[in-house]
């Protein structure tokens, strides 16, 4: 039996549906992580889960108890917001022990639990501090701990890293999965980073306009994209349109050269398609250098070259995008006509409607 | 160290402060020490042995500040849980108390209290007749605009809605979250407010005389014109028992966990 469940949810404000009926079913001691640009819903449907605000419809289930209508200090879920939200009054360990207190747990018992979290999340000597004298990264811990601190059916991230720098942010989104695991506690996490996503979750659901665009693991999310706009949020893709020619054969067109990819055969000819080919799967070589325009190559020339440490990517005319080995990308200088070889497997295809045009959501990273 | 180090013409602006405020305070003080009769030598301490016997003193003195503790507690009592509220759930309120709280500023105090009289004249006596029941009432009105801003600046000040809700999924009710997150956090603001009103109210002379209240500011205006040196003497005493009380609201206010008002999301 699913242990979290959100069926249906709506959520309008005004004429804006900020969510348009969701469904999650999530097992007892999973990660999710809801990912999508801003504006997709995922903020509110997580304060749905807390309790910070109903739906225009649907339910929420945990463990089979409908949880809609519960007021939000009768649900027992944990919280990590995105803006820092110790109690500026109370010392970490206070605010930590805070929950316990409002349970009514005796003394002793509140300070060994306080104590056991505190060291969990590697600040148990940091106890006496009040939130001015932490940093952020440390704030985040603290709030990490006090949310743990009520054993709580569902812990809920809202953003907990965003205003972190960089170093921190991959520290803490590491000790949060690790910390995850080690109590097995269903959590929800939410953000607009498909790397942190990617790298902590269970399973990941893209959002996008109030829907769940995509839900699976992250290797799925990353290989075999359902939608045009999941294939671009997650992670850097190339996408060309192009024609189906030769089903039987798996041949598709592109801007006049031809293609053969494994994901066309079976497919109708005539059929409109978005190919899509993530930038380490493109190979390329120097034009002129013994190379040749074969069925599966696209000729092109560099346009830009962005050092990103082990690789380099390197952006080309036709919306062409490679990441290849630094060392090797220095002999493809800007300016350089270059062959770029498509593989046959592991591209895929989407069926574009006839009158779908290409979803643009940003230049992915 | 680094220290600060003020320019030259600091230093004189400083000295003309200093005098503005404290000359007439000399000037009392120096009045307050004379007999109150010519050419006698200075200085006595007659004047000042007249006040602390003088049984109108010591009753007004704590009429005013009963008074003062009353209206402290019942504007607060009635602001913080509107101000909270207002904060968190209807903002869009806000600019409109702003400009009722206004009002008290740009009403005369005399037509204040015309109005005030005639509208509470239907309440019983034990209200109307005494100052802790219609006086009070319109000392919180006169405190309104003072509590109400202190009060906003405080609970702008600190992100409301996050501490509210973080301590809500911890399991706490709104009372909880109230007395135990938002009160301590807004404790600075709300001693500014406390300082302010118990001021005015120590000073209030126009309503206290017009609805006929034998308060402190009644008491001093009375002797300031029957009698001159003493007066100086009792202005001095109230200068200093306002400061008195004024710094014991402070470490009162210190006490309680002065070392966590720290606002925030300050970093």
């Amino acid at each position: 039996m699913a242990y979290l469940v959100l069926e249906n949810l709506h959520r309008d404000f005004g004429t804006v549906k900020a969510l348009n009926g969701i469904n999650i079913s999530l097992g007892e001691g999973e990660f999710l992580s809801l990912l999508g640009p801003s504006g997709c819903g995922k903020t509110t449907a997580l304060r749905l889960v807390a309790g910070f605000d109903r739906p225009n419809q649907g339910r929420i289930l945990v463990e089979g108890r409908d949880m809609t209508s519960v007021a939000p200090n009768k649900r027992d879920m944990g919280m990590v917001f995105q803006a820092y939200s110790l109690f500026p009054n109370m010392t970490a360990r206070q605010n930590v022990e805070f929950g316990l207190r409002i349970r009514g747990k005796e003394r002793a018992a509140r300070s060994t639990r306080v104590g056991e979290l505190l060291e969990l999340v590697g600040l148990g000597h940091a106890g006496d501090r009040f939130p001015h004298q932490l940093s952020g990264g440390m704030q985040q811990r603290v709030a990490l701990a006090r949310a743990l601190a009520i054993e709580p059916r569902v812990l809920l991230l809202d953003e907990p890293l965003s205003a972190l720098d960089a170093k921190v942010r991959v520290q803490l989104r590491e000790e949060i999965r690790r910390i995850q695991l080690e109590l097995g506690i269903t959590t929800l996490y939410v953000t607009h980073d498909q790397e942190e996503a990617l790298a902590i979750s269970d399973h990941v659901a893209v959002m996008y306009g109030g829907v769940i665009e995509q839900m699976g693991t992250p290797s799925e999310m990353y290989t075999a994209p359902k939608t045009p706009f999941v294939a671009e949020f997650i992670g850097t893709m190339n996408r060309l349109e192009g024609k189906v020619v030769d089903g039987a054969a798996g041949e598709v067109d592109h801007a006049g050269t031809r293609l053969r990819i494994a994901a066309a055969r079976g497919r109708a000819n005539g059929e409109r398609v978005l190919i899509l080919i993530r930038p380490e799967d493109l190979e390329l070589t120097a034009a002129g250098n013994g190379s040749t325009v074969n069925g599966n190559t696209l000729m092109a020339e560099v346009v830009t070259q962005t050092f990103l440490g082990p690789v380099t990517r390197l952006k080309m005319t036709g919306g062409l995008i490679a990441d290849m080995s630094t060392a090797r990308a220095s002999a493809l200088p800007v300016g350089a006509s270059v062959v770029a070889s498509v593989p046959t497997e592991g591209v895929q295809l989407l069926t574009l409607a006839a009158d779908e045009s290409i979803p643009d959501v940003g230049e992915g990273t | 160290m680094n220290r600060l180090r003020m320019a030259p013409s600091a230093y004189v602006w400083l000295l003309l402060a200093g005098l503005y405020f404290l000359l007439p305070l000399y000037s009392t003080l120096d009045f307050s020490l004379k007999e109150n009769k010519a050419g006698t030598p200075c200085c006595t301490l007659h004047n000042y042995g007249w006040v602390v016997h003088n049984g109108d003193f010591w009753h007004t003195i704590k009429v005013s500040f009963l008074l003062a503790l009353e209206t402290i507690v019942i504007s607060l009592v009635l602001f913080v849980p509107t101000m909270y509220w207002v904060h968190l759930r209807v903002p869009k309120l806000r600019p409109v108390i702003a400009f009722l709280a206004l009002v008290p500023f740009v009403v005369p105090p005399i037509v204040m209290v015309v109005g005030l009289l005639k509208t509470f004249k239907w309440t019983p006596q034990w209200y109307y007749g005494q100052p802790w029941g219609f006086l009070a009432t319109a000392y919180v009105i006169l405190a309104f605009p003072y509590m109400f801003f202190s009060l906003d600046a405080g609970f702008r000040a600190i992100d409301v809605h996050t501490l509210t809700e973080a301590s809500q999924s911890l399991g706490a009710r709104w009372t909880t979250t109230l007395v135990r997150v938002i009160i301590p956090n807004i404790r600075t603001a709300a001693l500014a407010a406390s300082f302010l009103t118990l001021a005015i109210v120590m000073g209030e002379f126009t309503i206290a005389n017009l609805a006929a209240f034998h308060t402190f500011p009644i008491f001093l205006q009375y002797v300031n014109e029957s009698q001159g040196f003493p007066a100086g003497a009792l202005t001095l005493l109230s200068f200093l028992i306002t400061w008195t009380a004024m710094a014991s609201l402070l470490l009162v206010g210190r006490k309680r966990g002065a070392r966590g008002a720290v606002i925030a999301g300050a970093r």
